[in-house]
């Protein structure tokens, strides 16, 4: 009896130690993600704005096109994405390198990047520029998540429907397609997500005329100092965000399920027949996506004059008549440095939360859903809000953090962390319990075992992360728009102010900074593949 | 008594996967759990090992109880079904880990891993990666690696079940020849009798959660409890004792049981004949019942057949 109950409190004593151990990521995340938003939150309702906005015909004339335009965005990036699953799961042909860095290099390419990109076709910008570059982003969450399933999805089953006598077609949409579902559903709900609260993309092709929420706030909190306004907006933001966030987790946890059918990928083999369409439509896709990136280059490049390199050089100058107060030069620098010191928070932040997720699934505890979702909440809430967030409330903090060096960093880290959570968790729960085990019978203590096994198995994957986490910080743009101080501003800052100040060289100084830009993250992306697990992360 | 087994319940939620089990094994003592699949042997196993908690009874080691030793302070060694090695570490990294753990130091570890490769007939496989070797040389590593530490006891779990016949036959020789020589202590769960009767010096038989029989090879195999157990045991038609001659009440014929022999006691027809591995086996017709046999004969043949006994197990 004694002994029963020493047992109960051993596999209790285990499961409140990955709890209290979970207490670390969550207090992180009250301090620089909590404390800030509901500090604006706070500010929004005391003021008495929020009813006020609600009431606005604009209001809802501006959530009715967030929502529209993240609803276009999704559907086109859901269907260029699926050839590009298909290839990357199922085909072994040349060129599968070239198709995973395009999918993979523009969702890493900086918003401002992009925009700019998108504007040397779309000069005056518009609503289809809008929609079309924010699926560029995303059509790499839906070829890696959907290709991930895909990969590992039993191909014997789609056999069994064909050799019943189903079409190929009626096959994929019998068969395949149902049990591609939850990632296609998960997939579509992160797209969703990024394109409704996508920030660089509306602000540099929509400007003043095409507004989202984002934006919106943007613009009342910088342009015309309406505090509580900006507030309102956030919090109808947020909630939207938690709906989306809570149907995603849903489906996650549906797909672990039909993940568990079948551990090892399937072989990839040759396209055959018809297939070939959905490889040639694959690579239709991948012409698209190099386009604006081709584009970008060729316009740092021409001038009225012909070609030149003046906007290169002027990378070394302050801009024209000083609109910059450093030079592009120091920009990079400070980027350079900046990302770093955010992916290193975020790395250490990110693999902390993600062995303890795994830890309280593994001890059976509930709070394990909890941590997770809380994990993700940073991607969903606007940048700008928690970049806004942090300059009403961090003068709080010791020594007035508002001044700190390390605010930047912060606050890329905290959009970095859970794009490296995604990355590490699947990994390290595909760790077999058995391994572990067999390392414990051999006399490894728990945390013996998490050493020696599960984070030399994913270290691969870690490394991978880490570099993916350096290449979203260097773009980042929102939060850091809000808190860079103008005497150092990173390199995303320093493009955006280019552009909206008149001048050639200016003009010609941005885009050979965000050829630059790209060169640096094209470069990171291509070591990534390099260390990259297949298919195990999820973006 | 180094291990003792005292009523051992293990339950998953209302089920019972192993109910009321107590067993010993001796020093140097090697026992066979043997039983079909979701019998309840793994989970014993795996409970022994500090894998799972009973939800009552004892585990001991030496007498003392073992209810409050995790997994890796038992020094027990542990063998999986399909190898479980760690794919990021060398054949040598492998069967070095466990001496690791227990901080032996280098010089003695690389010693102690050559000789033990040596042991199991992988000479020079020490900077092999675990993922480039077959099955039956995986399984042995995972032997090695289970073995280097010195354990007080060594737990296998279906050791060859993975591999396939002529490999698995070879090997489990292999495998008593290495348990003997080095006097371990081991518990070992298969469902394969050849494999249980070839490794161990006894055989407990376990059958719905609870252990039916526990003996030497050769009394389980000739005098099996119940008429279950004879079945698991390869009989399949059951008698009077008088029918072949035995003052038992009942006997389990197993196909070897009845010869073609010219002189032979009964007369029958033959209704089928089906090639195995080293036999032909008939089915024959005697008195109007079917009964195997094994003989050179063919499908529709008027024969006499005797009673071998070896092919005949007293049950109860």
């Amino acid at each position: 009896m004694g002994r029963a109950v020493a047992q109960a409190r051993a596999g209790l004593s285990s499961r409140t130690g990955w709890s209290a151990a979970a207490l670390l990521p969550l207090a992180f995340l009250a301090l620089f993600f909590a404390w800030p938003v509901l500090a604006i939150v706070n500010l929004g309702l005391r003021e008495g704005g929020v009813l006020a906005a609600i009431a606005e015909g604009d209001t809802w004339e501006l959530v009715g096109f967030t929502l529209g335009q993240a609803l276009a965005s999704t559907v086109v990036a859901v269907v260029a994405g699926m050839p590009l699953a298909f290839v990357l799961a199922r085909c072994r042909i040349r060129g599968l390198g070239l198709v995973r860095a395009a999918v993979m290099v523009p969702f890493v390419l900086p918003t401002v990047v992009v925009g700019l990109a998108f504007r040397t076709f779309w000069p005056d910008g518009g609503v289809l520029p809008i929609v079309l570059a924010n699926a560029f982003f995303n059509v790499a969450v839906v070829a890696r998540t959907v290709g991930g399933l895909w990969a590992h999805t039993d191909r014997r089953a789609e056999d069994a429907a064909r050799a019943l006598g189903a079409s190929r077609p009626r096959a994929f949409v019998s068969v395949v397609l149902p049990a591609l579902a939850p990632a296609i559903g998960s997939a579509a709900a992160v797209v969703f997500l990024f394109c409704a609260t996508s920030f660089g993309v509306v602000l540099v092709l929509g400007g003043s005329r095409y507004r989202t929420l984002e934006t919106e706030i943007y613009l009342r909190t910088v342009e015309l100092f309406d505090l509580s306004g900006a507030a309102a907006l956030s919090l109808l933001q947020f909630a939207a965000v938690l709906a989306v966030l809570v149907l995603g987790a849903l489906a996650r946890r549906r797909r672990e399920t039909a993940l568990a059918l079948r551990g090892r990928e399937e072989l990839a083999r040759r396209p055959s027949g018809g297939e070939w369409y959905v490889v040639a439509a694959a690579f239709a896709v991948v012409v698209a996506l190099l386009t604006p990136v081709v584009g970008l280059v060729t316009r740092s490049l021409s001038t009225r004059d012909g070609w030149s390199l003046a906007g290169y050089v002027a990378l070394n100058t302050r801009g024209d008549r000083g609109t910059l107060a450093v030079t592009g030069i120091d920009a990079a620098v400070n980027s350079l440095r900046t990302a770093f010191d955010a992916t290193l928070v975020a790395l250490v932040v990110g693999v902390f939360s993600a062995v303890v997720l795994v830890g309280l699934r593994r001890s059976g505890a509930r709070f394990a859903e909890v941590l997770d979702t809380a994990l993700m909440l940073p991607l969903g809430v606007s940048a700008v809000t928690v970049g806004f967030g942090y300059l009403i409330t961090m003068d709080a903090l010791p020594g007035d953090f508002r001044t700190s060096p390390l605010l930047v960093p912060l606050a890329q880290a905290l959009v970095v962390t859970p794009l490296i959570v995604r990355m590490v968790l699947p990994v390290l729960r595909a760790v077999d319990e058995r391994l572990r085990q067999a390392a414990a019978t051999l006399g490894a203590s728990p945390a013996r075992v998490w050493r020696e096994v599960d984070l030399p198995l994913a270290g691969r994957s870690l490394a991978a992360a880490a570099g993916f986490g350096y290449v979203v910080a260097l773009g980042e743009f929102g939060a850091t728009s809000f808190l860079a101080r103008p005497d150092a501003p990173t390199l995303p800052v320093v493009i955006a102010r280019l552009m909206s100040r008149p001048g050639e060289l200016n003009s010609q100084m941005a885009y050979a900074a965000c050829a630059l830009l790209m060169v640096v993250t094209v470069g990171c992306v291509l070591l990534i593949e390099r260390l990259r697990v297949p298919s195990s992360g999820e973006f | 008594m180094a291990l003792e087994l005292d009523s051992i319940t293990v339950r998953y939620g209302r089920t019972a996967a192993v109910s009321d089990v107590s067993l010993s094994v001796a020093d140097g003592e090697v026992v066979a759990l043997l039983g079909p699949s979701g019998c309840g042997k793994s989970t014993l196993l795996r409970t022994v090992a500090g894998l799972e908690k009973p939800s009552s009874g004892f585990v001991r080691w030496d007498s003392a109880d073992l209810a409050g030793v995790p997994v890796h302070r038992r020094e027990f060694g542990l063998v999986f079904q399909d190898g479980q090695l760690f794919p990021h570490r060398t054949v040598a990294g492998n069967v070095a880990f466990g001496l690791r753990m227990k901080k032996v130091e280098r010089e003695t570890r690389d010693k102690r891993v050559l000789s033990l490769l040596e042991l199991v007939g992988l000479e020079g496989y020490a900077d092999r990666r675990v993922t480039q070797l077959s099955g039956g040389e995986q399984q042995r590593v995972a032997l090695a690696r289970a073995l280097a530490p010195s354990p007080r006891l060594v737990l296998l779990d279906e050791p060859l079940s993975a591999l396939d016949r002529a490999l698995r036959e070879q090997l489990a020789v292999d495998l008593a020849r290495l348990l003997r020589e080095a006097a371990t202590t081991a518990l070992v769960v298969t469902h394969d009798h050849d494999e249980a009767f070839t490794l161990a010096d006894r055989v407990a038989i376990m059958s719905r959660g609870r252990i039916v029989q526990v003996g030497p090879p050769a009394e389980v195999w000739s005098c099996p409890v119940d008429v279950e157990t004879a079945k698991f045991l390869g009989c399949n038609k059951f008698v009077p004792g008088s029918f072949v001659g035995l003052d038992v009440e009942r006997v389990g014929l197993r196909s070897t049981a009845l010869r073609v022999d010219p002189d032979g006691l009964f007369e029958g027809t033959v209704l089928e004949r089906v090639h195995r591995r080293d036999h032909v086996r008939l089915l024959v017709e005697i008195a109007g019942e079917e009964y195997e046999a094994v003989g050179p004969v063919s499908v529709g043949d008027r024969v006499r057949l005797a009673i071998d006994l070896d092919g005949v197990a007293r049950v109860g």
